[in-house]
């Protein structure tokens, strides 16, 4: 008997939800006050919900199908698993986007895929929704993609007409990690998409002679994801990869997704609370590295293990590793260096740099600013203050360190 | 004490009067009581009093009135606070500022401070207006084409006119209403009209809001449960107007026994069409393999290439490409990061200059076979770009393999090594390149090696002087491969005519008479 489109909606959003990314935001600004139709895009995209699980839900995040001819072991849908399955026909997914959108919901659509007969067949069904959307309905709300990496070039050159992201997944750290999970796909033809991609990309961005306008195609970029914790990469290989994806395809964000059990799972997987600790730390460690001029070395050369800290944010652990850099006089200080306070963020050293252009800052100044005091205190110098010999005592780590709690039972 | 009596309800031209008549008059913050019509205690002699507010005499003019643009921008955001105080806060910063024109500037004061955490809070307000709003359909009207829908909000400042065009510029295509306590906002298709009357909860229901339900249930996942992380971004406040939050406690109180559930179902046997799917795959991996001996055949090998370290960073094998019989062979370094991405070789910025350089000596490159000493681009990521990376000697020793059988296959008469790491991988003796730079040197009794520069560092000269210079001694060096081609293509010419006139005459001898 087929499922009803509410049991195949349970089923295929259950299917989606190993992805972490949900991001609306970074396309370009369009609305349908002129063109007609429906939706609109604002630079910052909006959550419209959130689950229990701290997660925001911006997009319908689907899969068309839960069907897929590959095996990954780390995969809810891979093909030895014993889930149910089900299929969304292309008008289904256009009118649940649609009608979702309309009563504000959603900001978009997301979606991606089980393989099924081909790469190409499958890549077809996804660019045909995303084209009933754009040209049919006049859709002007968010589409992420997920391509899939052997679809044929001009598939995917086509669905980056209609979607404001793309993005595939380099699923694990390495090579290696890939190779022994996930044996149907090939690292080097992932890498391939991605190069490619790029081009296209910034082969969109020149402008054309006739008319200096620059065509539209994925303005949101590429982005990917990383499964943490299911191979035995430390946070020192995983960062080393993301640098190179940032540094390789102008990639507008690397996902790192805590490996969190899955129903019917594959011997070869640890059983795990997902290391949702470890995830956050990697994630503050890409914000370094993308915003704050670290370089990943210097982020995890403290650390003998190649492991993030998991008491400190890596910061914190950095700049109490690297004590003789501080204290930095927040009234005179190089912006490198301020960002490299702990406790410092980059909207409050904007602020910094703009106020102390009129006035010398004091401690209560940076209170104002939303700064946390007994964070920055030990490493700056302010109008009113020193840290003395704060800067140097043996126990201030102590004083960063969570207080130890009962562990819990279970 | 002068008293000002507003509506404030976040309608920004009435307190700007006000401000402006205040100001032209020199009254100072402190002598201004700012009140709202509305609130307790504003009796009917208040609001007479109101008609009176215009100040009677000034006390000491100011000259002119300048504000900054920043400041105007900040204040329509903070007058749609529900704060009474924002009144007096903002005439008081826009007294400052003609005294300190770069107030805003300074975020730590106590003043600017205060406005900005006031526009915070609007800010934050209008975004989850944007979020948290939910649309019901209702019926249209008999014979109307569009169709209608309704929402009901509870913002916590006056917010909705200043959020209303959002909603006009996303849902173009569709009738609606917002309604709230603090006012309503309506779309026809024409005109968007605002209103700050009070509106009810209209208590409406709508069907779609049972699959939106079961999407919600459904993305969450119970073994990464935060709670607070949820809470800090969609406070309790709003899960009333939410239809989707009456199942947010049932989802937290069976999370944990769903994990646990899961865990403790063992992995079962896999399905039986898995077993069909992998058998598949491995009979399709058998056939579209190239023919073996073949450059073909070579080159997909060569794909899968992972005998160093490098092929983990690269995004691809770059294997040589051009005829397969061709009488030149030009041997580069390495792929670099536009190689790299597209997977041929030449194709960057010393590729072009390559190119560029052996057209004006008369030398077509489409008939050389192009490659590289080494297969795999070695570099280090710095931010968004790739640093080129010199290979080491291990491993231009390993992808020499790659290298000899492309000899040995396209079995090239003249070889161009360029750059250092070229010759190196050419010649097993170590030499400088400076010493063969412009020579030729035998490497087989049919092939010779012609040595020179890597296009790469004819870029990289920062003294133009020297760079013409060297750009010269290069086009030299190309110019006596031009010559080489073309003796190439006359021999060939040549060879072929002579095959043709012996060809002629035997063919001649079996032509059917008549």
């Amino acid at each position: 008997m087929k499922k009803s489109l509410n049991e195949r909606l349970a089923i295929l959003s259950d299917a989606a939800k190993y992805d972490a990314s949900c991001a609306s935001s970074g396309t370009t600004k369009r609305d349908s006050s002129k063109s007609g139709g429906l939706g609109s895009t604002e630079g910052s995209g909006i959550c419209h919900a959130y689950a229990p699980d701290g997660r925001c839900i911006s997009l319908l995040k689907i899969l068309m199908t839960n069907f897929c001819i590959y095996d990954c072991a780390y995969c809810i849908n891979r093909s030895s698993s014993n889930v149910e399955r089900a299929r969304f026909s292309v008008e289904e997914v256009v009118w649940l986007t649609l009608e979702f959108y309309r009563r504000n919901y959603i900001e978009g659509l997301f979606l991606s895929s089980g393989i099924i007969r081909s790469s190409d067949y499958t890549m077809e069904e996804m660019v045909r929704i995303a084209r009933e959307l754009r040209v049919t309905h006049k859709f002007r709300g968010y589409i992420h993609l997920k391509s899939i990496p052997e679809a044929s070039p001009l598939l995917i050159e086509e669905a980056g007409l209609y979607a404001d992201r793309l993005s595939i997944n380099i699923e694990l750290p390495t090579d290696m990690g890939l190779a022994r999970f996930a044996p149907e796909k090939q690292p080097a033809n992932i890498r391939k998409s991605m190069g490619e991609l790029r081009l296209k990309i910034e082969a969109a961005e020149d402008p054309t002679l006739q008319t200096k306008r620059r065509q539209r195609f994925v303005p949101a970029g590429q982005s990917t994801q990383m499964i943490v914790g299911a191979d035995a990469a430390n946070d020192s290989v995983i960062l080393g990869t993301s640098a190179r994806l940032y540094g390789s395809y102008g990639l507008r964000r690397v996902y790192y997704s805590a490996f969190s059990p899955i129903p019917d799972a594959s011997k070869n997987l640890p059983l795990i609370r997902p290391p949702l600790m470890r995830e956050h730390r990697l994630y503050q460690a890409d914000w370094l590295y993308r915003f704050y001029g670290f370089g990943i070395e210097e982020i995890t050369e403290s650390q003998p293990d190649g492991m993030l800290d998991l008491k400190l944010d890596p910061k914190l652990a950095w700049a109490l590793a690297n004590r003789h850099r501080f204290p930095v006089d927040i009234n005179t200080g190089e912006r490198e260096m301020l960002l490299r306070v702990p406790g410092l963020g980059t909207k409050a050293v904007k602020a910094i740099l703009s106020a102390r252009r009129y006035r010398r800052l004091r401690l209560a100044d940076l209170a104002r600013l939303h700064v946390s005091i007994k964070k920055v205190q030990p490493f700056i110098i302010a109008e009113d203050t020193t840290p003395h010999r704060l800067i140097d005592r043996l126990d201030l780590r102590a004083r960063f360190e969570p207080k130890p709690e009962q562990l819990a039972l279970l | 004490m002068r008293r000002v009596w507003l509506d404030g309800k976040g309608d920004f031209d009435e307190w700007r009067m006000a401000a402006r008549g205040l100001l032209i008059n020199g009254v100072p913050p402190d002598a201004v009581e700012w009140r709202l019509r509305d609130e307790e205690g504003a009796d009917l002699f208040a609001v007479g009093e109101a008609e009176t507010s215009v100040p009677e005499q000034a006390v000491a003019p100011l000259p002119s009135l300048t504000v900054p643009r920043a400041f105007m921008t900040l204040a329509e955001a903070v007058i749609c606070h529900s704060d009474p105080a924002r009144l007096s806060l903002l005439y008081r910063t826009l007294h400052r500022l003609q005294g300190e024109p770069d107030l805003l500037a300074i975020r730590s004061d106590a003043d600017v401070a205060a406005l900005n955490a006031l526009e915070k809070s609007v800010r934050r307000d209008c975004h989850k207006m944007t979020a948290f709003v939910r649309f019901k359909e209702v019926d249209a009207a008999i014979g109307a084409t569009r169709r209608r829908f309704v929402a009901w909000f509870e913002p916590d400042h006056h917010i909705v006119a200043r959020t209303a065009p959002f909603f006009q510029r996303r849902f173009t295509d569709m009738d609606w209403v917002i309604a709230t306590p603090k006012g309503a906002a309506a779309w026809d298709g024409k005109v968007l009209h605002v209103s700050t009357v009070p509106a009810e909860n209209p208590m409406l229901t709508d069907a779609t809001d049972e699959l939106w339900r079961t999407y919600f249930a459904n993305i969450f996942n119970p073994a990464r449960l935060k709670v607070k992380a949820m809470q800090a971004e969609m406070p309790k406040k709003y899960w009333k107007n939410l239809p989707e939050a009456g199942l947010i406690p049932a989802m937290i109180a069976g999370a944990e026994a769903s994990v646990v559930a899961m865990a403790e179902r063992a992995a079962q046997d896999a399905p039986l069409f898995h077993s069909r799917l992998q058998a598949a795959a491995k009979i399709a991996e058998d056939i579209d393999r190239p023919p073996p001996g073949t450059l073909e055949e070579v080159r997909e090998e060569a794909r899968h290439c992972t005998w160093c370290a490098l092929h983990c960073r690269a995004t691809q094998t770059v294997f040589g490409e051009g005829p397969s019989t061709a009488d030149i062979m030009i041997v580069g370094e390495q792929p670099g990061d536009q190689e790299d991405l597209a997977g041929r070789p030449f194709v960057g910025p010393a590729g072009r200059m390559f190119d560029a350089i052996a057209r004006e000596v008369g030398f077509n490159r489409e008939e050389a076979y192009v490659t590289n000493a080494v297969k795999h681009f070695k570099y280090e990521p710095r931010g968004k770009r790739r640093i080129h990376q010199k290979p080491n000697k291990s491993e231009v020793q390993m992808c020499k393999w790659w290298l000899r059988l492309e000899l040995d296959l396209v079995k090239p008469k003249l070889v161009v090594a360029l750059g250092a790491t070229a010759l190196s991988a050419l010649t097993d003796d170590r030499q400088h390149l400076a010493d063969l730079r412009g020579q030729t040197i035998k490497l087989a009794p049919d092939r010779s090696l012609l040595v020179t520069v890597h296009p790469s560092y004819l870029l990289r000269i920062p003294e133009e002087g020297r760079k013409q210079e060297e750009m010269a001694r290069f086009r030299q060096d190309m110019a006596r491969v031009a010559l080489f081609a073309q003796a190439a293509i006359l021999g060939k010419e040549l060879g072929r005519q002579r095959a043709r006139e012996s060809e002629g005459s035997r063919s001649d001898d079996i032509q059917p008479v008549g």
